[in-house]
């Protein structure tokens, strides 16, 4: 009996979103007087078995395999389950998991829930978790039933916590040559270097219509590489392509959690706000101090983005630098 | 090709979201459902895709009460040219793909579309679940595709980046923007969709393996601090030592 977490790795090392799932799976595996296993990739380096270790990881399944589609994780993990007789799976809920954990649910044939805010309760009949529905203008608790599932959790909601368990298993999995799929033929996957994804980001910047055109995004760029934030935009912005589509924020766009959103000429129609108001702390900048955006913000700067944000950049600038 | 697209309906995006008192269920009173905004992309594509190879058909299939027929109606404006729909309360991913699955196995579908996500329960897990009890192929998050009707051309979204694909027929595909823009239905579209079959077909099951016991609201925010323009070390002081974000 076992709790199966994914681990994905990049650049050798756990990503944050792996380290999320991983801790949230020891919890979850010591409320259930359970072990936690993980599954990643043999690309991780050495320093990935202590860290899986101080986290409190039991098994560590190895794989020669670079996992970074979603048809192996899928297989490799429904392998590894077998192996150690997993009952509940855990799954960051971005992209990869977003493909990954509906396919487990079938194939392991237990129930699913996704997008997960909070750590699970025991209940009468299995379990309640608690996700965000109506793009996070409402939650929703989820009566599960039985004692398995397969849970994806949102990016950014739960903490890391190390839990050192002394000793760590690790094993290689060896699996069979074309026992995977592989009906999809991969051509290439163009990957955006050094940019931090928006699910996954812990501080996002983000712009809108008060900007202007695309050529002022620089002052957006600057403040985010400042802050090591992702970039997001408005609807409107990625429709009239000043912006990437990755970009839009909002009920139509992605649904983001993050520390801090920053928001800066945006000014806040229900669909922007349905996907942004989740973040823990907001700050709005509009030359409107009636925009919406300032109802649900936690800081609010009545201004011209144009004289403020250069200035907001060098006092975040100048901060970092004193504080290294 | 022969093409099956699922299509859920959502609160009009503008909607304020209220629970009823029980915090059951959603408070649709006053509520305008729509065509979930992903599905009308997948139905927009797979129209365009049967244009391009110059015929098939497109089916729209819906888990749901009998309260949505007018946006299936809606959907046949639009072009499709049947539509069927399953009569259930969709209360769960695993029940509704269960009964998606259910029409697909009758339909010989080359191609299944789904949308990404719902903008109501936001699971964005049916496409997968779908794929995976049709033991199918899944491109989750389609960007593009173009097609002979044997093997398709496509694009997707995975994290950090996209990737690019050659997949052959049958498979499940779910919609993301950027795939094509949704059409509005015309006036002869309109007319026709009067006389296109709408098939009521039973479920199999009436539940899945999880329930909603509660909704609730988020916590009311407690208020915006207004911070002088002029003085942005302040601000950055107060993320610092106040919120802790920085
Ligand atoms: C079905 C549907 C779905 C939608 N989904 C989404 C979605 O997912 N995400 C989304 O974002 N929108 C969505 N929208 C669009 C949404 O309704 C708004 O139109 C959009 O969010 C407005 O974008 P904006 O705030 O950038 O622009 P505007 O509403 O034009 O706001 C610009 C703001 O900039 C301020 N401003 C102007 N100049 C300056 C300056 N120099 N300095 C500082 N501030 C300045 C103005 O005061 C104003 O508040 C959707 C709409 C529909 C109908
Ligand atoms: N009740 C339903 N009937 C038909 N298709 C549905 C239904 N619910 C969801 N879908 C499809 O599954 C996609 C993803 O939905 P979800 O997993 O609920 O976010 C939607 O965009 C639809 O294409």
């Amino acid at each position: 009996m076992s709790v199966l977490v994914f681990a994905p790795v990049q650049g050798g090392i756990l990503k944050k979103v792996a380290l999320e799932a991983v801790s949230f799976g020891v919890r979850l595996a010591r409320s259930r007087q359970s072990v936690c296993s993980v599954l990643c990739s043999a690309s991780a380096s050495a320093d990935t078995v202590k860290q899986l270790l101080d986290l409190g990881v039991s098994v560590n399944y190895r794989v020669d395999h670079d996992l970074s589609d979603s048809d192996s994780v899928t297989y490799y993990m429904a392998q590894a389950a077998a192996s150690c007789g997993a009952q509940q799976i855990v799954v960051s809920n971005t992209y990869m998991g977003k493909s990954v954990a509906p396919r487990l649910a079938v194939r392991m044939g237990i129930p699913l829930a996704s997008g997960v805010i909070d750590f699970p309760q025991a209940s009468e009949t299995g379990w309640e978790v608690r996700r965000s529905v109506f793009s996070n203008k409402g939650y929703a608790n989820l009566q599960v039933q039985g004692n398995s599932c397969v849970i994806s959790i949102t990016p950014n909601s739960f903490a890391t916590e190390s839990h050192p368990s002394g000793e760590m298993k690790t094993e290689h999995m060896v699996v069979a040559k074309g026992a995977q799929e592989g009906k999809i033929r991969l051509n290439r996957v163009d990957r955006v270097a050094g940019k931090i994804p928006l699910t996954e980001a812990e501080r996002v910047v983000s712009a809108g219509r008060g900007l202007k055109g695309p050529e002022n995004w620089h002052l957006v760029e600057s403040l985010a590489s400042s802050l090591d934030a992702a970039t997001a935009c408005s609807k409107p912005v990625s429709d009239m392509h000043w912006r990437p589509h990755e970009e839009h924020v909002g009920q139509t766009g992605i649904t983001i959690k993050p520390d801090l959103y920053i928001a800066i000429g945006i000014s806040g129609a229900i669909q922007h706000l349905a996907g942004v108001s989740s973040s823990k702390v907001i700050v709005a900048i509009n030359t409107d101090r009636e925009a919406p955006l300032f109802k649900v913000a936690d800081y609010g700067i009545v201004g011209d983005a144009f004289d403020v944000l250069p200035r907001l950049t060098e006092a975040v600038q100048r901060f970092r630098a004193a504080h290294v | 090709m022969n093409i099956m697209v699922c299509l859920s309906q959502v609160p009009d995006t503008t909607t304020r979201i209220v629970f009823t008192a029980d915090g059951k269920s959603l408070d649709k009173s006053g509520v305008q459902f729509i065509i979930n905004p992903y599905d009308e992309l997948a139905l927009t594509k797979a129209l365009e895709l049967n244009e391009a190879l110059g015929s098939g058909s497109v089916t729209v299939v819906h888990v749901g009460r009998a309260d949505s027929e007018s946006n299936l109606r809606k959907a046949m404006a639009i072009g499709a040219d049947k539509a069927i729909r399953v009569d259930a309360d969709a209360t769960d991913s695993i029940q509704v793909a269960r009964e998606l699955k259910a029409v697909a196995t009758k339909g010989n579908y080359d191609l299944i579309l789904c949308g990404r996500e719902s903008i109501d329960y936001n699971g964005g897990v049916v496409g997968g679940l779908l794929a995976e009890l049709l033991g199918l192929p899944l491109i989750n998050i389609m960007t593009s595709m173009s097609s002979n009707g044997k093997d398709a051309e496509v694009s997707f979204d995975v994290d950090g980046g996209r990737a690019f694909a050659q997949v052959s027929h049958p498979f499940v595909a779910t919609c993301q923007k950027e795939l094509t823009e949704p059409r509005i239905p015309n006036m002869r579209g309109i007319m026709m969709a009067r006389t296109k079959p709408l098939e009521v077909v039973s479920a199999e099951t009436d539940s899945g393996p999880t329930q909603v016991s509660r909704f609730d609201l988020p916590p009311a925010k407690s208020g915006c601090r207004f911070v002088d323009p002029a003085d942005m070390d302040q601000l950055v002081t107060l993320l610092h030592e106040q919120s802790k974000v920085i």
